[in-house]
């Protein structure tokens, strides 16, 4: 048998596990493992210029593609730097393998240069962690990280690995475990037929029915059966932040998303329905509002992988839980096999109402004539030139809301953006990942200018590796999300979330070798950004001054009713 | 209501760890703690006990189930079980109250494990009620120090938890 040191072992196994990318930079304790890097041409190493930048890397990679993000950092510092990517990919339920380098391992415990306990930091936001204590468990561990990662609900894992355990001195045999079984793991392979039957029955009774599908139906790789269920049944489709894709934004069947900052008519409809059908969701409290008052005349049918997830937050009357796909295919299956339809003339009448709710909303905004651009025209424009093609990460605040409600994204895995943890400097890291793996695809970072400083240093590592990201920043000059809640719950005090000293984006992208286009006029809009897509070989950075006073509607009261919404700053329901 | 809630896991560094972080990190509570390897030592039995609501507890086990190393448990409290609790206690002996603390031994079956002229050492085992009740008859004013190891439980019956 082969015999490899640990830090060629650890890269090995990225090799059959065919990691194309490993996001990463270089320090004292994964020293060995960068030495294996170098002297092989498989796996290409991403370097970035900030360790939290190569977990958002790896994630949106993960996000865009379906397959593991893998990360590698060093100990101390390099670790630390990772926690908020991997809090990130936890809350997100995004697949991603990070390594971190630790000290030697009899120097464990003895506060040694660059020594952290990441294990011990990173425990509530990992799906699953490793010590490596003897070389030899390299290849098993990896192989279990990997399956841990990627089956069930995916998360991240951590491999922590003490550097004398990659000691080029020592060589071991090597082998990859072709399979693995753990007595303590087993994702559940079915959702219960019984109870599949179950939900089937309830969905012939609706008459008022809703189906809210999130981000499980993205992951599970469930969009298409989810088409062809709505279809088959002709109920309204409303999608979480998260599940934006799963189901056509332009689909007449989309009632847009629903929760916090979701349509007047998704909030509408989840209020009024008397069946609620909850596809890989989890009833999260920006998708609820308070769950005392929450929608209550619904049946609840929670279809979800993970059963800790059901009936956490709201009960589930009809819990079902399996792989999305798997329980969609069953059902769809069981559809057919009953042949009945539910009541036609309940469903026609339901979306007569639901057809009035659309009028009352419908995502308005007033357009300052000659004056400033509004936020909400940058987005409605980016489609416009994008085709509503494009793969659109974000960051995180205003102009997160207004991209996830103006895309009108109509495919899954399109749409990138931190959910569920809300972090601010995702959005650039994440679209250098989206672009490894695609990278004749159009990929536009919608970002404001206080959430990309937050991660302003990866235009470097946008040009080391000539990524042609577009970036568009939603100037406002102020910090936009905490400014409207200090707006409507603050009497307007803005403690600091206005951005002074702004730097000139321009140059700045200049600087590092970019392309910067500054436009603080709507009729220049279209036109600059035609123009800095058609620059397909390189990064454009587009400073976009809009209003800073514009708010994000609808935007639901707190500790209201999923009906009860702020329409806009003076009228609410 | 309390519960009792018992964990077959992996032996292995950090599967504790785990298992009290999610208690604190979802806000739950431990009352006790109980923890050794079994028969088979590559599994350890780990027993709590905890205070909560039928949704709470639903959610403490569901959590529970997700970490990787649990490997099956169980809410003992939800069938008939036996529960024990082991006590050492040290109480004043002195004078008149020396035949008074061994009769009040006796009463709850007690073992006066060590001596002196002053202190009777007391090992005392039994559901945990039956250990407070003990405290209560000798009074607190003659206890000098109490250690208890937490509540460790099993099924009645030919119910058992195992691979």
């Amino acid at each position: 048998m082969e015999k490899l040191s640990g830090a060629e072992m650890v890269i090995r196994a990225l090799q059959d596990e065919g990691v194309e990318y490993l996001f990463g930079y270089p320090g004292g304790a994964v020293l060995h493992i960068y030495d294996a890097i170098f002297q092989q041409d498989k796996v290409q190493h991403v370097l970035v210029r900030h360790e939290q930048a190569a977990t958002h890397a790896a994630d949106g990679y993960a996000r865009a593609t379906g397959k593991p993000g893998v990360v590698l950092v060093t100990s101390g510092p390099g670790a630390t730097n990772a926690v908020t990517g991997i809090a990130t990919a936890y809350m997100d339920s995004i697949p991603m393998i990070v390594i971190s380098g630790q000290v030697r391992s009899d120097w464990i415990g003895d506060d040694a240069f660059q020594e952290t306990d990441m294990v011990g930091i990173c425990r509530p936001i990992v799906k699953h962690s490793f010590m490596v204590r003897e070389t030899q468990d390299i290849p098993e561990i990896m192989r279990k990280a990997f399956y841990i990662a990627t089956t069930g609900r995916p998360g991240p894992v951590l491999v922590d690995i003490p550097k004398d355990k990659t000691s080029p001195q020592v060589k071991l045999p090597y082998e990859y475990p072709k399979k693995i079984k753990m007595r303590s793991y087993t994702p559940v392979a079915r959702g219960h037929s019984g109870q599949i039957r179950k939900a089937v029955e309830e969905l012939m009774k609706a008459r008022r029915p809703v189906i809210y599908a999130g981000g499980g139906v993205v992951s599970g790789n469930a969009s298409d059966l989810l088409i062809k269920l709505a279809h088959k049944l002709g109920f309204p489709v409303t999608n979480t932040l998260m599940g934006l894709g799963s189901f056509p934004a332009s689909d007449k069947q989309f009632v847009g998303m629903l929760g916090m900052h979701g349509t007047y008519e998704a909030n509408m409809v989840m209020h009024n329905a008397d069946l609620i059908m909850a596809i890989g969701a989890r009833f999260d409290d920006r998708a609820t509002n308070d769950t005392s008052k929450y929608c209550p005349s619904a049946t609840i049918i929670h279809i979800d992988v993970d059963p800790a997830t059901i009936s956490k937050n709201v009960r589930a009357d009809v819990p079902i839980v399996g792989p999305v796909q798997q329980v969609l295919e069953d059902m769809i299956g069981m559809l057919e096999e009953h042949g009945g339809q539910p009541d036609q003339k309940a469903l026609a009448r339901w979306w007569e109402e639901i057809e009035g709710w659309r009028k009352v909303h419908g995502l308005r905004y007033e357009v300052n004539e000659g004056g400033l651009m509004k936020p909400q025209q940058v987005v409605q424009a980016l489609h416009r030139i994008t085709k509503g093609d494009a793969y659109v990460t974000s960051d995180v605040g205003q102009h997160q809301m207004f991209a996830a409600q103006f895309y009108g994204f109509d495919k899954p895995r399109r749409w990138i953006n931190s959910g569920g943890l809300g972090t601010m400097g995702f959005g650039l890291p994440a679209a250098m990942g989206v672009q490894f793996a695609f990278p004749d695809a159009t990929v536009a970072c919608v970002t404001g200018e206080g959430s990309i400083q937050m991660n302003i240093q990866e235009l470097s590592t946008c040009l080391q590796y000539g990524l042609p990201i577009k970036i568009i920043n939603i100037n406002n000059q102020a910090l936009g999300m905490v400014r409207q809640w200090q707006d409507m719950q603050y009497g307007g005090r803005h403690s600091s979330s206005y951005m002074e000293s702004l730097p000139d984006f321009v140059k700045l992208a200049e600087s590092y070798g970019h392309v910067g286009i500054k436009v603080d006029r709507f009729e220049e809009l279209e036109g600059a950004m035609e123009k800095a897509f058609s620059l397909k070989d390189r990064l454009v950075f587009m400073d976009i001054y809009v209003d800073p006073n514009e708010h994000v509607y609808p935007m639901q009261i707190a500790d209201g009713a999923m009906r009860d919404m702020w329409l806009s700053k003076t009228e609410r329901t | 209501m309390r519960r009792i809630i018992s964990i077959l896991m992996e032996n292995e560094p950090g599967a504790l760890s785990r298992v009290v972080g999610l208690f604190s990190q979802r806000g739950y509570n431990i009352e006790t703690l109980t923890v050794a390897p079994t028969e088979d030592n590559t599994l350890s039995r780990l027993t709590l006990t905890t205070f909560g609501d039928d949704r709470t507890i639903e959610r403490i086990t569901k959590h529970l189930n997700k970490l990787i190393e649990v490997v099956k448990l169980v809410d003992l409290t939800e069938g008939s079980h036996i529960e024990r609790e082991l006590m050492l206690i040290k109480v004043k002996a002195t004078g008149a109250q020396r035949a008074e603390v061994k009769r009040t031994v006796d009463i709850f079956r007690g073992q006066i494990v060590d001596v002196t002229s002053s202190v009777y050492t007391v090992q005392l085992a039994g559901a945990s009620d039956k250990l407070d009740a003990f405290i209560n008859a000798i009074g607190e004013t003659q206890v000098l120090e109490v250690v208890r190891s937490g509540v460790s439980g099993i099924s009645r019956g030919e119910k058992v938890l195992s691979l």
